[in-house]
Formats: structure tokens, sequence, C-alpha cells
């Protein structure tokens, strides 16, 4: 029928034309998804706290990129890759959103980022720690900003092998992180002519601890490292301090260890233990002006996780008043382009990988006596630069890499 | 060196007597829903949230009202043994006469209700107790160090639940409380206040929770989520050991903390899950558990 | 006319009115089974459709639960290994054999689903109440922790990227539409393998052995093979939810076999009316419903806390389950 195909063919038409205009805001608004645990295990992490450092991003931009508004969705993802995947969904569906951060639990981030990737939005990876982001599982509508597993097990463990620590026990909690840590800390201590004497797997989550460290004791291992995050390394360090671990010289070393963890713990039973972090609030004038603001909305010093947000959003946002779009493919080849240097990296740039390679500092927890103050209990022992940290890109698996 | 499975005898010494301390711990904590059960037949599902309770309460007395710990252990118990008794006087006895079934769902309710309030009252990072004084530090072995509280652990709670079991088995009280199970309308013919009892009885099973809360505060973070996950394993063993019998939680909180203790050399990512093969094997062989009663 | 009919003059209409009554009744039921096809057809119009296909899962999921619970009378506390087994096989089939069509995958999980509910109820089925809630529970850790430690699982995270393929090679599952109208027919499909089953000669023998175990046996029945026929139902169609749920959601992960998640159905079925045969429908509209709109928004934080409260009101106020109150209120049998 005549009145059907003039329609149709009108329809396309317009929409080629609509397609052609590339570089415009869509729906006239910045779609900005947020999505992590908030009730749950990683809740502290980044969880509300996260949120809070999303909505300063876009207060200290105005609320608005070129006079488009900027619109924030948040939601819980119970730490389930179920519902993070169909909510990251369900926002591209319904809402339209362009890009998505927070993204906490590794598991859960594996599974939305599938659905970003099929929807070509774009993701700022900033709460989870699975290297495998920036490696096999890589994608071009991701980018890897705070830090990675591999960074953190590559700075702690190496610098615990220069003080000496060449026989080590790896404590793993058995899951897929957890192996993938394992595999890490092997990977580095060996080639650093160390030696893995033993380990041992324990179920994910565990309560008592009890049994592994007499194990770890029981070695004859210089260093106890821990594969695990959250509770687990909480409990595992609390149990290693009861057992009397560092009277006996063994030293400990923390993989995934944050502010937040610490603080819980308290400075006794954590004192003296290495770790490896992508900021400090404490660390130069920027992160502490920034921090204290935080602090003022917040109740508690932000880790690296928020900062980490508030940063990734921020060079969001300034790479779309650049390029006038927020089409995925355009705002990460300007956000490729642009070195970042803010109060959370400075000289830090994004790889073709994903990867966000910047400074990792290695820090080791204050005893009491040393600590000024609540959240004073860090101290920078050395600055990892970007480059030593992260996974080189000749070992890296990841398909967007040029290999040749 | 004596070798047994492979393992050197010091190591495996060590192991145990690890499992033996963790075993006490779970007697403990089998105690309250055995007594719960057993004699009240409520699947008493907020368990783990009342142990959770016990440690909060520990912590925040300490922080808040200078309590110190031998008197947290005493007051704890108290404060949630009362609490046990509000939930029993004005909830679990509007579904009395009903199926299990709505007790369990009830009690499952309350611990999601208390466990959420929790973790958006305090976070999920956990707050840490010290370590009372006396207790500090530890003994060598020899085949191990053993730290001085997971001592006393052994000991606290094998001694509230030797008291627990005599009070119900050879006191008077305790022939009231089962007989008033087995039979209200003839114990309340008899003068005694059943009512009352079964009240007293549910708060003494939330009391001992707590009491294994304030316990575990020194040596386990304290989490809101902290007995979510002990809990079906706390069950577990109830279930071996025979629901209507207080000995028998006892005796198989001690055995599985036993057996636990050997997966954890031997086949550690199991060591959540052994416990759940043994009740299927127990139950394939003894329906009604190790020294229950077919009910 | 015999004498008796003659002296009970008002009784001679008796069995009359009474058939026609019962007439009546099948025809609204009928009337009401239609408006709510109908409702289910257009839904998708007006919301998103892989909620509802989220429903739908989980809708089937509380149905054969409740075949269990309110009609053999048996409580399990492991169904979510039927709901991971159902979902892990399909997804792993669909994912590695990329020419199967996705009916064989789905078929696929729900026959293991069904041999997995067969070796459960062997060793389960000789237990009474709480010993069997229990040994199911326990045999559902074992299978978690299996699923936990096989490497085709992926373990904490899972089996992603599950193509939804096509259907008999004609249709294109990726459009959601397409796919919603299929959910839908396997939906409509397990309730009414559901119905039969309950308003069979079969479905009479489980309600007797529901309502007086004793009784059954000494009238003959073997009771025990009735109910394992029915907890292998129930475990089939639970796994076929699960499959289908994979397909939807091209995920399959652990939090399908965690014990909460026998806990959530159990308190769909019982939210909905256990015994019902709309309560659980009801039930796991609610749920689902109450926990999508609970963590998007501000109330987020306190989505565990209100799920327990509608726990305890309901124990304490709605036993028979929302259908079952609006049943009592209009007094009709459905």
């Amino acid at each position: 029928m005549k009145v059907f195909q003039h329609t149709a063919s009108a329809i396309l038409v317009s929409s080629l034309i609509a397609g052609a205009a590339q570089a415009q805001i869509s729906d006239d608004e910045i779609r900005i998804g947020y999505l992590a645990d908030m009730s749950g295990t990683y809740r502290d992490l980044s969880g509300p706290g996260g949120l809070e450092a999303l909505n300063m991003a876009i207060e200290d931009f105005g609320g608005q990129v070129n006079g488009k508004k900027i619109v924030v969705f948040s939601a819980d993802d119970l730490n389930k890759p179920d519902v993070g995947a169909n909510t990251v969904r369900q926002w591209v569906d319904e809402r339209n959103v362009d890009m998505v951060t927070g993204m906490v639990a590794s598991s859960v981030v594996l599974a939305a980022s599938k659905v970003v990737e099929q929807s070509g939005k774009l993701a700022l990876i900033s709460g989870a720690a699975a290297s495998s982001l920036t490696n096999e599982y890589c994608s071009p509508n991701h980018i890897h900003w705070t830090y990675d597993s591999y960074a953190l097990a590559n700075g702690t463990a190496k610098s615990v092998l220069a003080e000496g620590g060449k026989k080590w026990f790896i404590l793993t909690a058995d899951y897929a992180f957890g192996h993938a840590m394992e595999a890490d800390i092997t990977k580095v201590v060996e080639a650093d002519g160390g030696q893995v004497v033993g380990k041992v797997r324990h179920p994910f989550p565990s309560s008592d601890f009890s049994s592994y460290i007499l194990q770890a004791q029981g070695s004859g291992a210089d260093v106890i490292a821990f594969a695990n995050a959250g509770s687990d390394t909480v409990n595992s360090l609390m149990t290693a301090s009861q057992f009397g671990v560092a009277q006996s010289g063994q030293k400990l070393a923390g993989m995934v260890v944050f502010l937040n963890d610490i603080h819980a713990m308290g400075l006794d039973v954590t004192k003296g233990l290495m770790l490896t972090t992508g900021w400090y609030w404490d660390m130069n004038d920027d992160s502490r002006a920034w921090a204290q603001r935080y602090h003022k909305r917040f109740g508690k010093m932000p880790g690296m996780v928020p900062a980490g947000i508030y940063s990734a959003t921020t060079n969001y946002l300034n790479a779309i008043k650049a390029t006038g779009s927020d089409e995925a493919q355009a705002v990460r080849k300007q956000m490729m382009a642009t070195p970042v240097n803010d109060m959370f990296a400075k000289n830090g740039k994004v790889r073709a990988d994903g990867r966000m390679v910047h400074d990792m500092y290695l820090a080791q927890v204050k005893t009491p006596a040393e600590s000024k103050g609540e959240w004073d209990l860090y101290k920078i022992v050395r600055t990892i630069p970007g480059d030593e940290a992260y996974r080189p890109e000749s070992e890296s698996k990841c398909k967007l890499l040029s290999k040749g | 060196m004596t070798l047994i499975f492979g393992i050197p005898l010091s190591v495996m010494s060590g192991q145990l007597l690890l499992g033996l301390i963790n075993g006490a711990f779970y007697a403990l904590l089998s105690l309250g829903l055995a007594i719960i059960f057993g004699l009240l037949r409520i699947i008493n599902f907020a368990h783990g949230a009342q142990y959770m309770l016990g440690a909060f309460a520990a912590v925040m007395g300490l922080n808040y009202l200078g309590v110190n710990y031998w008197m947290a252990l005493v007051l704890a118990p108290l404060l949630v043994g009362v609490v046990g008794v509000l939930i029993e006087r004005f909830l679990l006895r509007r579904i009395a006469g009903e199926d299990h079934l709505y007790g369990l769902l009830l009690t499952f309710g309350l611990a999601l209700i208390l466990e959420g309030s929790f973790v958006k009252l305090f976070g999920v990072s956990g707050s840490s107790y010290p370590m009372p004084e006396q207790l500090k530090g530890g003994y060598n072995l020899g085949f191990m160090f053993l730290p001085t509280y997971r001592a006393w652990v052994i000991v606290a709670a094998l001694a509230v639940c030797l008291v627990t079991w005599f009070m119900i088995e050879r006191t008077r009280l305790g022939s009231y409380l089962r007989a008033g199970t087995e039979n209200p309308k003839l114990m309340q013919a008899f003068g005694i206040n059943v009512p009352l009892l079964i009240t007293l009885t549910y708060g003494y099973g939330a009391a001992l929770a707590a009491f294994a809360g304030v316990l575990a505060a020194p040596i386990y973070s304290v989490t809101p989520t902290m007995g979510a996950n002990l809990l079906i394993v706390v069950f577990a063993v109830v279930v071996i050991g025979g629901m209507g019998s207080i000995m028998g939680a006892i005796v198989t909180g001690l055995a599985m903390g036993l057996i636990e203790g050997l997966t954890k050399v031997f086949y550690p990512e199991a060591a959540n899950t052994v416990v759940f093969l043994v009740m299927v094997l127990v139950l394939l062989v003894r329906p009604a558990g190790l020294f229950g009663k077919e009910a | 006319m015999t004498s008796l009919q003659i002296k009970t003059g008002a009784a001679r209409l008796q069995p009359q009115v009474v058939l026609e009554r019962q007439q009546a009744a099948t025809r609204r039921k009928r009337w009401f089974y239609l408006a709510l096809f109908a409702v289910a057809l257009v839904a998708p119009m007006a919301i998103y459709p892989v909620f509802l296909m989220k429903l739908l899962c989980f809708a089937l999921f509380a149905c054969a639960f409740n075949l269990l619970l309110g009609y053999a009378g048996l409580l399990s506390f492991g169904h979510a290994a039927f709901l991971a087994t159902g979902g892990y096989v399909t997804g792993f089939l669909l994912s590695h054999y990329s020419g199967l069509g996705t009916e064989l995958g789905i078929l696929a999980g729900t026959l293991t689903s069904a041999v997995l509910g067969l070796l459960f109820g062997l060793l389960a089925i000789r237990r009474q109440g709480i010993y069997f809630a229990m040994i199911t529970l326990a045999l559902a850790q074992l299978v978690f922790f299996i699923y936990v430690q096989a490497p085709f699982t992926g373990g904490e995270n899972g089996l992603h990227g599950v193509p939804r393929g096509q259907l008999f090679g004609l249709f294109d599952l990726n459009n959601n539409l397409t796919l919603y109208y299929f959910v839908l027919a396997v939906f409509v499909f397990g309730y009414a393998v559901i119905q039969r089953t309950i308003h069979s000669p079969y479905g009479q023998v489980l309600k007797a052995i529901r309502e007086n175990e004793p009784r059954a046996i000494s009238l003959g029945y073997n009771v025990d093979a009735h109910k394992l026929l029915a907890f292998v139902i129930s475990a089939a169609l639970t796994g076929l939810a699960g499959s289908t749920k994979t397909v939807v959601f091209q995920l399959a992960s652990l939090t399908d076999a965690h014990w909460h998640m026998s806990g959530e159905v159990i308190l769909m079925t019982l939210l909905g009316g256990v015994g019902t045969v709309l309560g659980p429908l009801v039930g796991a509209t609610v749920v689902v419903t109450l926990q999508s709109y609970l963590s998007n928004g501000p109330l987020g934080e306190w989505v565990h806390v209100i799920l327990g409260l509608i726990f305890v009101i309901c124990v304490l106020l709605f036993r028979v389950g929302i259908v079952g109150w609006v049943l009592k209120l209009s007094r009709r049998n459905f």
C-alpha cells in the first residue's frame, strides 16, 4: 500500500539523518547509573559512600555539561551477578543510560559489563579488583579506573620480597578471584627468586581461620600472604594477631585491604601490615582537601574507591564537554587521549585495553603510637610508578591491543 | 617424626585441639536451638541473629557504658534473653498451635529484620572487640601456640553446656519443663504455669545464643551477618544429634568440630560443606538423628 | 417418581441446583483464566518485557513448589538445587554447542533436574516433617558445593553470555518480545501440567495422603511412590523455570543454588497462599516486584528488613496468604 511505503521511507530517511548527527547528547541529558552493593558485604567499600562521591563530581561540574542536565540513577546489586546485569539491562532498555559506574564485586561486574558492551554504552569500573577486566575480558566499552588485583599483588609482593621475605605461604579464598590472586602472587614470588612453600584454600566465606593460620605457622614460611578480601581478610588478620604470628617473626602481606577494613579492625591488630593502595587521603594537598570535603558530607574518610569514582566521573564529564557528545566510543577515545591529572592521580593515562594506569602506593599500617587521629592509619612507604605496577601490555591477552 | 596420613603428629594434634575448641563452640550454639526445638517444638531461625545481638551488646556495652567483658558475659545474655521473652510472648505465642512451618518462617523473618537493621545502622565492616586483659597471650604447648582465650572458650562453653544439661535433665524445674511440653494441660492442672515456663525457656535459649556471641566477640569480627552463615551449620548439628536430645547436641557439636578440623587439613575447600554430608549419611542410617527419638 | 422424591418436594431440586452452581463456577473460572491470559498477551506493550519474563519464571518456580507443599504436604528446603541445575545445564549446553536449538537446551535442563529430583526424593521421601526439610537442605548444600567447585559453572562469577539462540530454528529469541511469548507459553504449559496433576485421580490420592497419611496407607495406596512422583514433577518444573530464566538473562549463577533462594520460594508461596492454585503466582509477583522497586530506590538499604517484615506480618496475620484471604472474602471456589 502506497501510504505504508511512503511512511516507511520517511521513517527510514529521518533515522538516517538522525544517525548522521552523531556529535550530540542523547535525550538531551547525560544519564549515569550507579551500581554497587548497598546493603551487603561490600557496602562500606563503595555503597552509599561511592554515590556521595559521584554526586560530588556532578555538583562540582555544575550539574550540567554544555547546558545538558546530568541525571543519576542508583541501584543495589545485592552482590549478585544476575541482579546487577538485569539492572543494567533495564537501565539501558528503559532509560537509555549513557554510563555506568561504581561496580564493585568482580562477579557482578563481569556479568554487567557484558550487557554494557552489547548495548554500546560505557562503564567506568571503580570498585572491582579482577585484573581480567583488562585482560581476557577487556572490552571497548569499559575502562578500569581505580586499581586491580595485579597491581596490588605486584606492589605488595615485590616490596615484601625486597625486604627479604623469600618463603611464602598463601592463604586463598576458594573462588575465582582468590585463585587469580594466588596465581599473580606465585608468579611474582617465583620470578624474584622466592618460593611458595605452602598454600591452603579456604571456603568463601569462612569465619574461623585458626586452623589455616596454624598450618601457615607450621609451614616454615617467612611471609603469609592473604589472597582474600573483605570479611575473610579481616578474620584472617585478627586470628593471625591472636596466634602471635607477628611475634614469631613471620610477615603478613594483605593483598586486597581497604581503608575501611583497617579502620574496622583497629591498629592493634593490623599494625605493621604491608599493603598497596591506589590512593590515600593524606598523600598530598589535593587529596587532603577533597577528603575533608567528603568527610564533612559523609562522616567517614574516603578510601580509594570513592576517590576513583569522583576522578573517573570528572574525567568523563570533561570528555563529554570536549567532544560535545555522550556517545560511548567518542567519549572513550577522548578519555584515552587526555592524561589524568587530578586529586586522585597525577600522570594517569587510559591505555588501549581500558586500563587507567597510574601510580600506586606501597603503604604500611601505623602503630597506635604513630597514629594521631581516627583516620591517620597509613604511612606511604614508596610510590610505585604506574607502568611498573600494572600488567604490561606485552603480557596481556586483551584482544584490543594490536599484536606484533 | 610419626606421620598420620602423611601429616606429622604434632601438626595433627594442633588441628585436633583447634577442632575440639570449635566443637565446644558449636555445642554451645546448638544447645540453645536443641532446647527450643526439643522442648518447645519451635524451629528458631532467629538463633543466628540472637547470637549476633549478644556480640553487639558486648561491643556497645563496652563503647558506650564501659561494661567490661566479664560483666558482658552475664549482662548480654540477660538482655537478649529479655528480647527472646518478648518475642515468644508477643509473636510466637500467637502461632503456638499451628504447623512448625510458621514458627520457622516467623523466626526467619525476624532474623532478616534484625540483621537488615543492624547492617543499615552499623555497616557491614564490623566492629572489633578488644581481647580482655586477663585472657591475652597464650601457652606454647610445643606442637602449637595456644591462645589463652581459646582455652577459655572451651572451658566456658563446656561448663555452660553441662550446667544446662544438668538443669534440664536432673532438676525438678527441668522435669516440669519436660512434662509441660509433653502434656501442657495436665501440668496446668497441677498448678504449673506452663505458658510462663515456655516463655522463659525460649528466653533462655536466646540467652545461650547471646552468651556464645559474647564469647565470639574478641576472636571473630562482630558483624551483623555473623550469625547468618553459622545458622544452617548449627541446625545441621542439632539434626544430626537428634532434635529432641540435649546431650545429642553437645556430643555432636564436639564431634563436628573435630570432623571439620580434619577436613580443614585434608580438603579445606569442603570445610563448610562436610557437616551436610555427615547429616545425609546419619539420617539415612538413623532417621531420628544419633540420639533422637522418633517423633 | 419414587415416593422418596415426592416427599422431599423442595429437595427434588437440590441435585439440579448443585450441578448448575458447579457449571457456573467452571464457566466463571474459564472466563477468569481467559481474561488473565489476555492481559498476559498485551502486558509487554506497557511493562518492560524482561521484568515480566522474570516474573513468569519465578511464578512457575513457586507453582511447582506449591505442588509439593500445598498438595503433597511436603516442605522442601532444597528446591534451589533444581532451579540452579536447570539453569546451569541449559546454560552450559547452549554456550558450548552453538547449533543447539534453545528448546533442546531447555529440555535437557528440565530432564536433568527431574533426575536430580528423583535422587533427592529417594533419599528424603521416607522422612517426615522437619527431618524431610533438613535432608533436602543438606542435599541442596552438597549440590551447591559441587557447583562452587565445578569449573563449568564459573563459580562465583557465574556462567555468562549464554546465547538465547533460536527456537525450533525459526524464531530469533534475541528479540525481547518473541522471547516473552515463548516464556509465556512455557509458563502456561507448566501451569497446565500442575492443574492436570492436581485434578487427576492421582491428585486426589495425594490430597488424601496429605490429610491423613496412615489412613491412606491402610487403604492400600503406595504412599511413598505417590510422594516421590510429586517430588519429581515439582523438581522437573522447577528445573524448567531455571532453564528458561537462564535463557532470558543469559546468565546462570550461584544465587540460584543458594539456600536463600529456597527460602524465597517459600516466602512467595506463603505470601500468595499455600495450597491455592493462583497463590504462588500472586506471591511471586509481589516478591519480585518488591525486590525490583526496592533495590532501585532510596529504600534500597532496607530491602532485607522489609522482606523480613512481610514474612512476619504474613505469618501472624495472613497465614492463608493473599489469595486465601481473597477466597475467604468472596467464598468462591477456584
